[in-house]
């Protein structure tokens, strides 16, 4: 750790004496910046991409797939019985116009949304694609519908157990509804568990929510203008992201928050189109995506590999089960907790379901992916740890070029797109590793710019480092969150059900009734 | 049964003449009922920050308890003076369905509204409060220039 913080000390001294250093120089900050993160990291993405003993499955993965089937399995299948009353609840079918100006059911879901739908929609699919194939897309779908169940669980806990502070503010998420639940249940435990994850809730904002997004940003941006030091990126974005977390500055953030939205549906118009002029393709795509989920198609690890793929980068995209959701949810007006997990199951199903396959679809039609014409399976890089792509692209750059070869300036607009995800993606865990920092230290000026100071540190080295140690350390980060959350939501799910009963009960007899408006 | 009229404001001069206008019209009925109501507009479908959503119940406790003691109480206070049962309501969602929405849930027999205070890109786009109000209004509305 000293070592890190030395490099990034000496970096950071570097930056403040003079701005337009040599470009050798520079690079070889971005090399040291990389080196050292990799080494502080190391230890703890072993620990959670540990494998099964004997095999090369990683048990995290496993952990998140038989969490996300329990639930639906314990809620009978309420991803789909639901799913219907979800999108009325959305439309405000069943919200007292008494409570107009509260914060309402859509909002709460966008608000969640900007948060998830991010980079891991537009790079992460195609690392997944990458590494694990086509057939990867088909256990992202899965993963993707079954944690719809896991993301219920826990957002229905996030409004039943969050503070109502006097002033009328709230504050929720997996750390109080562990410390509250644990405590009514009369189990022990419930405030130590709070505080482990928050702590990896601290690092997941600093990893997925920052590094991660800041890195293929930068790799989006300079595949366009062309190669320059991470750095400057990551000091862009680190100043814009000072302004609004510490300077308040509303403005950015709004604009973000009302430009995302619309990035999306170009995002997803962008690639609907690509796939209808090439739909005498769309046939074979699903072949490939089927064929590839059981038999690899010649990837590295075959069908495993695919398999791990899929479930990473679907747990990654929709964070369904690691409880950041139940972070953002938490600030809806509303008598029934349990109306807001309905309303967040749908999600899983936006994110991954929709928009990460519309990714994966673009890059398999696009054929970016490099086949041998003799066997019909996919050619492994020199390394053999990825499949070869046409022009050696992986990550975000291998979505940009696959949107290229469809609308040759799409990439232009990518661009916007990744920054503003990037952004708001940003500013989103900004909140939820505040959340989780005031839970351990406490409310308070000086403690919360403590955190935001870190925060926007962490952008740069973000930026700076290369794309396998971020990836790494990301997941590894947002995974420890999974495994305190989903070990508690195990204790804490027959509340839910009980609200479920409660409430199913009550929607049948009528006395849950629509307002006609 | 007492007439009601509902008046909506919205803290503009033409507001101010709309009120006038009520106050006259209750003056030559027998018994009337004025209810002044202020409409905070507001969608449920924005996008917002979560910041913005932590504090978002606090917030609408201070935007009504401002449009209360600015615009609604010192209306409901004049009216009074002037010898009338009045009184007020803030609330917030669109402007044309929340009135129509009130007047209907008070047993109003019209609404007085002034003209639109709003210009330009959005109204054209949009149509102004005022507009919608007169087209889906299910009691007579007068609209005061």
């Amino acid at each position: 750790m000293n070592r890190f913080q030395n490099t990034w000390l000496i970096s950071a001294a570097l930056l403040s004496m003079s701005a337009p250093v040599a470009a050798q120089e520079a690079l070889s900050i971005d090399q040291k910046v990389n080196q050292a993160f990799a080494t502080a990291t190391g230890p703890f993405v072993n620990l959670i991409f540990a494998p099964f003993p004997g095999t090369s499955f990683p048990w995290i993965v496993m952990w998140l797939v038989i969490a996300a089937t329990i639930f639906t399995l314990y809620f009978g299948f309420v991803q789909l019985r639901y799913f219907a009353h979800a999108i009325q609840l959305v439309k405000g079918e069943y919200t007292d116009p008494d409570d107009a100006g509260e914060v309402s059911h859509f909002q709460a879901l966008a608000t969640a949304l900007s948060g998830t739908v991010g980079l891991g929609n537009i790079a992460g699919v195609a690392v997944a694609v990458g590494i694990g194939g086509p057939g990867a897309t088909f256990w992202m779908i899965l993963a993707g519908l079954l944690g719809m169940a896991s993301k219920f669980t826990e957002c229905t806990l996030g409004v039943k157990y969050r503070n109502e502070y006097e002033d009328g503010t709230v504050s929720g998420g997996p750390m109080y509804y562990i410390s509250k639940g644990f405590n009514e249940l009369g189990l022990p435990g419930g405030k130590i568990l709070a505080v482990v994850f928050s702590i990896f809730c601290i690092l997941g904002a600093l990893g997925g929510g920052n590094m991660f997004q800041a890195n293929q940003a930068h790799a989006q941006i300079s595949g366009i203008v062309g190669d320059y030091p991470g750095w400057i990126t990551g000091l862009i974005f680190a100043v814009v992201v000072f302004a609004v977390i510490v300077g308040g500055i509303k403005s950015i953030a709004n604009v973000t928050e009302k430009v995302v939205p619309f990035m999306g549906i170009l995002y997803v118009v962008a690639a609907l189109i690509i796939l209808l002029v090439n739909f005498n393709m769309i046939g074979w795509a699903f072949g490939q995506i089927f064929a590839g989920a059981f038999t690899g198609l010649g990837v590295a690890g075959g069908m495993v590999g695919a398999l791990i793929q899929g479930f990473k980068r679907a747990a990654f995209s929709n964070e369904a089960g690691v409880g950041s959701a139940a972070i953002a949810h938490s600030a809806v007006k509303t008598k029934e907790p349990i109306t807001e997990g309905f309303v967040s199951l749908l999600e899983p199903l936006i994110d991954t379901v929709v928009i990460c396959t519309m990714t994966a679809l673009v890059i398999i039609i696009s054929q970016q992916l490099i086949v041998d014409e003799a066997t019909g399976r996919y050619m492994l890089n020199e390394a053999g740890t990825a499949i070869a792509t046409v022009d050696g692209n992986s990550g975000v750059a291998l979505t940009s070029a696959a949107f290229a070869s469809g609308i040759s300036w799409f990439p232009y607009v990518l661009a916007v797109a990744v920054v503003l995800f990037a952004f708001s993606t940003m500013i989103s865990w900004s909140y939820y590793g505040l959340k989780a920092w005031t839970y351990l230290f406490g409310e308070g000026k000086t403690s919360e710019m403590t955190f935001k100071l870190i925060f926007c540190v962490f952008v740069v080295i973000g930026a700076a480092a290369s794309l396998g140690p971020v990836i790494d350390f990301s997941d590894a980060a947002i995974f420890a969150m999974a495994v305190v959350n989903i070990f508690c939501l195990y204790f804490l799910m027959k509340i839910v059900r009980k609200e479920l009963a409660s409430y199913s009960a009550r929607l049948e007899s009528g006395e849950i009734k629509k307002y006609s408006h | 049964m007492a007439a009601k009229i509902v008046i909506g404001l919205d803290g503009t001069d033409t507001g101010e003449r709309a009120l006038a206008f009520a106050k006259d019209l209750a003056s030559r009925m027998d018994v009337c009922e004025l209810l002044v109501a202020y409409v905070i507009e507001w969608s449920p479908f924005t996008f917002q920050t979560a910041e913005e959503n932590e504090r978002r119940h606090k917030r609408r406790e201070e935007e009504i308890a401002l449009a209360t003691s600015r615009i609604v109480d010192p209306a409901v206070a004049k009216l009074k003076e002037a010898g009338f049962a009045a009184t007020g309501l803030v609330r917030h969602g669109d402007v044309a369905e929340t009135l129509n929405r009130l007047s209907n849930e008070n047993g109003a027999t019209q609404i007085v509204v002034g003209r639109a205070s709003s210009d330009g890109f959005t109204k054209r786009l949009f149509g102004s409060s005022t507009q919608n109000l007169v087209m889906h209004a299910d009691v007579p509305v007068t609209v005061v220039g």
